[in-house]
């Protein structure tokens, strides 16, 4: 009888074990899955020297210190609608941009180093004593739509160009004639991203419905052409020849590859 | 009327300290005060030093970031604080959340939905499991997995920013402790009362039971939020310790004075509280 009730306890135990690995399972699953879409958040824009988008999420502790920091009320703290990850900063530029403080207020009080002042140092020295310089933000890259542009359809505007605090930096309007008229110019927006901060008092001032110039995350709006591809008319990009190394030849040879009979029929 | 006040001291002091808490801190986003800026994860007091969650900061770290140490230093801080001096009094003080569930358990008790439990019965250890599992989540993930989801920060963030459709999560949580679990979410699910636990365990204030003058009229076990911590009551004098969250409803309600606000003398802390 002792032995009965001995085994039965072990049998629950060990029922108990399974069903409280199972519901561990059950909610680390759910839960788990939640903080995977949770942290994602594709298409936002963060404050000046946030850090890049995989390490903000895990470092902002969501205390909306640099919203209360902001002047203009640009930054908002995301709630549940999915803007971005929930408590995290954000501004959309069409709302309210950002007007670049120059003493950059809403950088310097963040207490978890999700916004570094180093990625706006002011002489480069990375030093966090330097002055900030909000122009060193990179926010994101302002995109044009040229069929949304009305500059681009022969119609004067330069809205985007006059509200750009880097003015003929960020974006320069290129000349172009005219053909349809005849008489009259092109004067097309050009956004040069090295440049441009993202602040988006382009995309607030834009006179179209909806804007036809926009700011989005740099890791969204740029590409990337590779090592591969060398600037032959640039001096300064020749010299990266020099410093190639030669990849090594693969073993197999175009040739190598044609004449292996072997590979080419199945085994059965 | 002054019997009224003498016998909800505690609870008005506490409702003072929760509402004044919300407000000063929602004065610094709509009035522009700096007395203290931010939230529950992070506040800057006085513009001068900061204060974190030392949950929010344990798990960012194991999430892979290492966090500047502004917010270290104020995780220690608040830490230091409540692990020291007011043990798990962060949630029933200071969290807004337990404006909430107070609530839900007035009407719980109000509408006696409460003699219909067993409809879902939920673990009181639940939470340190809910507390073990965040952490690793935020390990394997790569996110605060707790802050994600937080509803403690999300009410607040909400008082002081704006819910949006916040104010969701905060209904469900209101709900639950209805119709679901009686003192569900604080004293069976939220992690951070778990946390807080954990490690008010040698914490100063502590509740100190006479047995000697108690006449076991139960009354502070219609009061209490956790009613296994007051498993002494009436066998033995001594500390109420483990998850007692020293919010003095008991005391209040003890006619025979056998309940009181004391300072903890560390003697059978090694005894098994329930928690």
């Amino acid at each position: 009888m002792a032995e009965m009730q001995n085994r039965n306890t072990r049998r629950d135990l060990l029922k108990n074990i399974f069903r409280g690995a199972g519901l561990l399972g059950l909610g680390g699953a759910v839960w788990g899955t939640a903080a995977e879409k949770l942290k994602a958040s594709d298409i936002v824009l963060r404050p000046p020297g946030a850090i890049l988008e995989e390490h903000f999420t895990k470092a902002c502790i969501r205390c909306g210190i640099c919203v209360e920091a902001c002047p203009y009320n640009t930054l908002k703290l995301a709630t549940v609608d999915g803007k971005a990850a929930v408590g995290t900063p954000y501004f959309e530029p069409r709302d309210i941009p950002c007007y670049m403080c120059t003493d950059v207020p809403c950088v310097p009080v963040c207490p978890s180093g999700a916004l570094d002042p180093t990625e706006l140092a002011g002489d480069d020295s990375g030093a966090v004593s330097s002055a900030l310089d909000i122009n060193k933000a990179r926010m994101g890259v302002a995109v044009v739509d040229q069929e949304a542009c009305v500059a681009y359809w022969g119609i004067q505007c330069d809205a985007c160009y006059r509200a750009c605090p880097l003015m003929g930096k960020a974006i320069t309007l290129e000349f172009k004639r005219n053909e349809r008229t005849g008489k009259h110019a092109f004067l097309e927006p050009v956004v040069h991203r090295d440049i441009c901060t993202g602040c988006g008092l382009c995309q607030h001032a834009c006179v179209t419905e909806k804007a036809a110039i926009f700011v989005l995350p740099r890791t969204i709006a740029t590409g990337k052409v590779g090592e591969h591809y060398i600037k032959g008319w640039d001096k300064a990009d020749e010299e990266r020849l020099k410093n190639l190394k030669e990849e090594k030849a693969k073993k197999s040879s175009p040739e190598d590859v044609l004449n292996d009979w072997e590979n080419l029929f199945d085994d059965d | 009327m002054i019997n009224a006040v003498s016998k909800n001291r505690y609870f008005i002091f506490r409702r003072t300290i929760q509402i004044g808490l919300l407000l000063l801190f929602g004065g610094a986003n709509w009035w522009g005060w700096k007395i203290v800026n931010g939230d529950y994860s992070a506040a800057y007091v006085l513009e001068w030093f900061y204060l974190a969650d030392p949950h929010a900061v344990l798990q960012t770290f194991l999430a892979g970031f290492v966090l500047s140490s502004d917010a270290i230093f104020g995780g220690i801080i608040v830490l230091s604080f409540y692990a020291l001096i007011a043990g798990r009094s962060f949630c029933s003080w200071v969290c807004p959340v337990n404006l909430i569930t107070d609530t839900a358990t007035t009407a719980r008790k109000k509408w006696q939905l409460t003699k219909k439990e067993g409809f879902l019965g939920i673990s009181r250890k639940t939470r340190f499991w809910v507390l073990g599992l965040g952490l690793i989540l935020s390990a394997v993930v790569g996110v605060a997995a707790f802050e994600v989801v937080n509803p403690i920060t999300m009410l607040h963030r909400g008082v002081i920013f704006g819910f949006g459709m916040g104010w969701t999560a905060i209904a469900a949580i209101f709900l639950f402790d209805l119709f679901v679990v009686e003192h569900g979410w604080c004293g069976h699910v939220c992690p951070l009362g778990a946390f807080y636990t954990l490690t008010g365990r040698f914490a100063l204030i502590k509740i100190k039971h006479n047995s000697d003058k108690c006449t076991l009229c139960g009354k502070c076990f219609a009061v209490c939020p956790e009613k296994q911590v007051l498993n002494i009551i009436g066998k033995k004098s001594g500390f109420i310790r483990g998850a007692c969250t020293d919010c003095g409803r008991c005391v209040e309600v003890c006619e025979d004075k056998a309940l009181k606000f004391s300072i903890d003398n560390y003697k059978n802390i090694g005894v098994k509280n329930n928690e």
